[in-house]
């Protein structure tokens, strides 16, 4: 699905990626966690694209990224920050990005699940953080595109809404769908990943289930693991 | 790109700004008639304005929406479209909204006003096709600088400066110009300096169309001589076209190798 090979990037003199070798072809739920500037959200944005890496190749469903814009038909983006054109409503933005990808999915059972039928006929610079969220998260997970990657999902969602959030992940994952998530929410991260893709330094440190993580780094909590590799030297991959 | 064009028109068509700079061309068309009562003077006046106006609010509208809708165009690059697409979709969408502003609120009034039965016909279509050029052609730099400058204030900044080097110190360094090196034959350096500089360009375009432009004296002269024929016209649109394309394709070749 997604093959990264000795992905490198700098902005200035700041080494992000160092090369970086990496590979998805399993359905699931994978964490992409690490440190502040460790490199994740470069990874994210070099899989989609947004970022032009220095050195390295990847490919997603075998498509050249670089060569050409049509792979990312395959794949449904959350980005961290949602901020949409300010005159639009919740439904013109949905039918423009339909419009935009050529392709009109049904958006009802979506819109119900996460509450959003009065907010419909609303200007977006006028809904609050979550509710943005919400929509966001709609317009992310409509066209059931086979690699979907979240940035930050859980970011302003209330208790309620983070619940249905998981149960929306789960039943994407149950059909065969592979789920790129990163989180600084280490409770969901543990409930929700089947595999950590743990990044220090611009470096693939750790890779392998929340189990793998806790036997290798001999604790029963998750946080404290996530800690200990932190301090220990050695990588694990 | 037709898409982000409409996306981008119907977002800036239904902003308050748009309609707040319509009915300020509104409101001046309808008072500059009002008071000069003659068309022919309302172009002069008009123009004096359009030329240092149009070029700064292109300007300032052009990076403000680049800068404003920075994360919404992170979403656009995720989806399988081209990046130049995305970025001369939302150009056009700023560009061709300033433009139809422009249009309406200097067409309605001076339409109003018998327009089209008097011969103040193309002087005034040319001050609207100047003013075209001067959104399209500022909207077009000010979006390039912001795609070389991700931070907010240096590229807001450099913008403005541009304008301001354009619209008030170009002239000045040319004025000296003609001043140090009165002695020399300097026709064809004026010729080229008003070329290369589209606001003065403009500016000399509808005087040579007004009654006026003989005060210009012997500059005048030449300037009739030049683009006052059809080739000077032909040579001096082209100009103005150039100054669209240059910064697009500027803005092609940044958004090819920018990280977002």
């Amino acid at each position: 699905m997604i093959a990264v090979e000795q992905l490198y990037k700098r902005f200035g003199k700041n080494e992000v990626l160092k090369g970086i070798d990496l590979k998805v072809d399993q359905p699931g739920v994978y964490a992409i966690l690490g440190p502040n500037g460790s490199g994740k959200t470069t990874l994210i944005k070099a899989i989609l694209g947004m970022v032009i890496p220095n050195k390295g190749e990847i490919t997603v469903n075998g498509n050249n990224v670089s060569k050409s814009p049509v792979y990312r038909q395959d794949i449904g983006y959350l980005p961290q920050i949602a901020n949409f054109p300010a005159n639009l409503t919740v439904k013109e933005i949905i039918r423009m990005i339909q419009d935009l990808r050529n392709s009109t999915p049904d958006t009802g059972q979506l819109i119900e699940w996460f509450g959003l039928q009065p907010f419909l006929d609303k200007k977006l610079n006028t809904l609050s953080g979550g509710t943005r969220q919400k929509v966001n998260l709609v317009l992310t997970l409509m066209f059931d595109s086979p690699l979907i990657i979240l940035d930050e999902p859980t970011s302003g969602l209330d208790p309620v809404a983070l619940l249905k959030l998981k149960r929306l992940i789960r039943h994407e994952r149950e059909a065969g769908k592979t789920i790129l998530i990163t989180s600084h929410i280490m409770s969901f991260v543990e409930e929700m990943a089947d595999e950590i893709i743990f990044l220090l330094e611009g470096r693939i440190h750790f890779r392998g289930s929340v189990h793998a993580l806790k036997e290798k780094t001999h604790t029963h909590d998750f946080e404290k693991a996530i800690a200990k590799t932190l301090t220990l030297n050695d990588s694990y991959v | 790109m037709f898409k982000i064009l409409k996306y981008s028109f119907y977002d800036l068509m239904r902003s308050r700004w748009s309609y707040v700079y319509l009915l300020f061309y509104l409101a001046l068309g309808f008072v500059l008639l009002f008071l000069n009562n003659d068309l022919s003077k309302g172009v002069i006046t008009l123009m004096n304005v359009i030329v240092i106006l149009v070029p700064l609010i292109g300007t300032i509208f052009g990076v403000m929406y680049y800068y404003n809708s920075r994360e919404f165009t992170t979403l656009l690059l995720a989806l399988p479209l081209k990046r130049f697409t995305i970025f001369i979709g939302q150009y056009l969408g700023v560009g061709l909204s300033l433009s139809f502003s422009l249009l309406i609120g200097l067409g309605i009034p001076f339409a109003s006003y018998g327009l089209f039965q008097s011969d103040a016909v193309g002087q005034f279509s040319l001050l609207l096709i100047t003013g075209v050029f001067l959104t399209l052609i500022f909207t077009a730099i000010s979006f390039s600088i912001a795609l070389y400058n991700d931070n907010k204030i240096k590229g807001f900044s450099y913008a403005i400066l541009l304008w301001l080097i354009m619209a008030v110190i170009y002239d000045g360094v040319f004025l000296m110009t003609l001043v140090v090196f009165e002695e020399y034959p300097l026709d064809n350096f004026s010729i080229l300096a008003t070329l290369l500089n589209p606001i003065d360009l403009s500016r000399i375009l509808i005087l040579l169309k007004l009654d006026i432009s003989a005060l210009l004296g012997y500059t005048g002269a030449i300037f009739q001589g030049f683009f006052g024929t059809g080739a000077g016209m032909v040579v001096s649109l082209s100009c103005l076209a150039l100054w669209v394309i240059l910064p697009c394709m500027n803005m092609y070749r940044k958004a090819r190798v920018k990280d977002f």
